[in-house]
């Protein structure tokens, strides 16, 4: 039943991708697309943020990090939730695509996850005076990536690549029902341990500039992660199908 | 009845063997022979459904063991290679253990008769480690005396580590189970006569690469 | 069906009990670690009835995790996992079985313990009770969550640490809620809101939670 194709209104049979074999060359094509988009629109978006956006008049120059701090955070979570709607699908599905989608995925998403961190420390310290605070937020954010390393560590300590993909699917899908949880307690948490303390959502009002800037980034983090995935997936599919007949036969 | 169709099963990047189908009726002993490493347990794994197939689908009364889950597995005894035997335990507790875990229910004397049958009487008591190699290996085939009610019995080189006594004994009991219309399903390194209404055999050297 | 679950359940209780000293390992390291908390952080007794719930409690989340590691290894070893994956009951259900039983043999000693050790940081007398409370909605939460872990790492290499690794994050909420519940009963707030959230949590991960060790263990066991 789930291995007949599916076909779209459009007559577009979208099983045709799911293979990897079909995937890869798709993938090669698509790669520097998204590439170049990524670069040119996290170049606007940084000319937007530092030069054009005015300069905050309660917290300076320093504010400017936000630029970059903000669409990580975002993407961080974001990845998170898309690796494990894949780690479903290759767990109700069976199709190797998806597993491999979800490993290419998980190095973006720490990354995000540490850039967010690793901007939000150099924030605090103009801002807050100390590099960290137990803001519920940042507290989150550090659990997310302890996350994401329980899932790179599992798939490194498991040789057989079919199992790696599917323990870490099942990771992935324990994680993602937990994170709300855990975001919510930690934040409660931290309103009952520190009062009123400082938070992020308490930013002034954005000028328009501030959140053209802010879009243009969140844009060129989205295009970053795509092209990421897409050149790792490759890479994925040439280590796992070695020695497979039409990979011989591809000439890229 | 049970079947499969077109299996394909690779352990890590080796393609064990493809494209296997075979069907079992009543009666039937399936011997699955082949040299060491041909693949005779993941096929016997694979047949139990405790190994996903990279391609093919095992049925058994012509649905798939995936969907059927324990509607299957209520009909199958698994002996494998190890004995599943609890160390700490002794031998009439692990094959009453046992036999629940099919939904088989025991009673003492029954275990103690079982055991009995396969040699073991007066050492139902003693704790499976102070059991030899032998001696556990039979506590575990025990279990098919009671479990003659199960119409299939996948088992992984039962003979290995038994003496005479309890070969010939082994003997009859897969003989009269399946006489009663029962299916047996085993790998065997030995030569072992068994008296069977059908019965073919599997060489897995002639499949794969 | 039941009967498969008792013989199940009866099975792993007459284990641990003849593996006593693994019990006794449990308790011994739940009881050492908490010991240890005074001496790096010194004698003062207000700081220590601060901290005594934070401590008895991740004290306990640790000796929860490193009970966890047995839960499915030796039965993967022998062949007796094969066995439950091929049983005649719903493998969930024979999960959360074997999940009640393992926390009856190393979750509830913790929760029995617990008092003793809140006499040993001075903790007031009627947060006692609340600590036990806590510990005792809780501790299945860690067994159950904990389970999915130990099925994920069955048979790996440095099996323990990853373990820790996946599982420890997990834990967060229980240990904020656990925790907080003595907390907001030391400052006179009443622990009934964290409480009730430690009950849905439990509620919510027995639900779930069997699910996910069983397939964790399918995919382990192949």
């Amino acid at each position: 039943m789930l291995n007949q194709p599916v076909l779209l209104a459009g007559g577009i049979n979208i099983f045709k991708y799911a293979s990897p074999q079909a995937f890869y060359p798709l993938a090669g094509k698509m790669l520097p697309w998204f590439g170049w988009a990524a670069a040119l629109l996290c170049l606007a978006g940084l000319y937007t943020g530092f030069f054009v956006a005015p300069t905050d008049h309660q917290q300076g120059e320093s504010y400017r990090i936000i630029f970059i701090h903000v669409p990580a955070a975002w993407m961080s979570m974001l990845i998170y939730v898309v690796m494990a709607f894949w780690a479903g699908v290759g767990l109700i599905f069976n199709t190797r695509l998806s597993h491999m989608m979800v490993s290419a995925l998980v190095p973006t998403g720490a990354l995000f996850t540490f850039v967010a961190l690793w901007t939000g420390a150099l924030w605090g310290k103009p801002t807050w005076g100390t590099w960290w605070v137990w803001d519920a937020r940042l507290t989150s954010e550090l659990i997310l990536l302890f996350l994401y390393f329980g899932f790179m560590t599992l798939q490194a300590g498991i040789d057989d690549a079919r199992r790696a993909d599917r323990a870490g699917a099942v990771l992935a899908l324990v994680g993602v029902i937990n994170i709300p949880i855990i975001y919510f307690s930690v934040k409660w948490w931290n309103t009952l341990h520190q009062g009123a303390s400082v938070s992020l959502t308490s930013a002034p009002t954005m000028a328009a500039t501030m959140f053209t800037g802010m879009m243009l980034m969140a844009l060129a983090a989205w295009m970053y992660t795509i092209a990421t995935a897409l050149h790792r997936v490759r890479s994925i599919i040439i280590e796992r199908e070695q020695g497979a007949e039409w990979l011989k036969n591809h000439n890229d | 009845m049970l079947a499969a169709h077109k299996l394909d099963i690779t352990r890590g990047d080796r393609r064990l063997f493809g494209d296997i189908t075979l069907e079992l009726r009543p009666g039937t002993l399936l011997l699955v022979t082949g040299s060491n490493g041909s693949g005779k347990t993941s096929l016997l794994r694979a047949l139990c459904g405790l190994l996903l197939p990279s391609a093919g689908e095992v049925r058994w009364q012509n649905a798939n063991i995936r969907s059927l889950r324990e509607e299957y597995w209520r009909h199958l005894a698994y002996i494998g290679h190890s004995n599943a035997l609890k160390d700490e335990l002794s031998a009439a507790e692990n094959l009453g253990v046992l036999c629940a875990l099919s939904g088989v229910h025991t009673g003492p004397e029954q275990q103690r008769q079982a055991l009995a049958d396969f040699g073991l009487a007066g050492r139902e008591r003693l704790p499976a480690k102070a059991l030899s190699q032998g001696q556990r290996r039979r506590t575990a085939l025990a279990r098919l005396s009671l479990c003659g009610t199960l119409p299939l019995w996948i088992l992984d080189e039962p003979f290995a580590a038994l003496d005479s006594a309890a070969v010939s004994r082994m003997q009859s009991v897969v003989g009269a189970h399946l006489a009663d219309g029962g299916m047996v399903v085993m790998t065997t390194h030995q030569e072992v006569p068994i008296v069977a209404p059908a019965m073919r055999e599997l060489d897995l050297d002639g499949f794969g690469r | 069906m039941m009967a498969l679950l008792r013989a199940v359940i009866r099975r792993d209780l007459m284990l641990a009990w003849r593996r006593r000293a693994d019990i006794a390992t449990v308790v011994l390291f739940f009881v050492i670690v908490v010991s240890l908390f005074p001496l790096g952080v010194g004698p003062e007794p207000n700081l220590l009835r601060t901290i005594a719930p934070g401590i008895i409690w991740v004290a306990a989340l640790l000796a929860c995790m490193l009970s966890l590691q047995n839960m499915f290894a030796s039965d993967h070893g022998d062949g007796a996992l094969d066995q439950m994956l091929l049983a005649a009951a719903p493998l969930s259900l024979i999960v959360m079985a074997r999940a009640f039983a393992h926390w009856l043999m190393s979750g509830l000693p913790l929760v029995i313990l617990s008092p003793v050790l809140a006499i040993q940081f001075d903790l007031a007398p009627e947060l006692s009770p609340v600590l036990t409370l806590s510990l005792l909605l809780g501790t299945p939460i860690l067994t159950l969550t904990g389970a999915i872990g130990a099925a994920l790492t069955l048979g790996l290499r440095g099996g323990g640490m990853l373990l820790a690794l996946l599982v420890l994050p997990l834990y967060v909420p229980v240990l904020i809620l656990g925790a907080g519940a003595v907390d907001a009963a030391s400052a006179g707030l009443g622990a009934d809101a964290q409480l009730l959230l430690l009950a849905a949590q439990l509620l919510v991960t027995a639900t779930f939670a069997p699910w996910a060790i069983a397939v964790a263990l399918r995919i382990s066991a192949e």
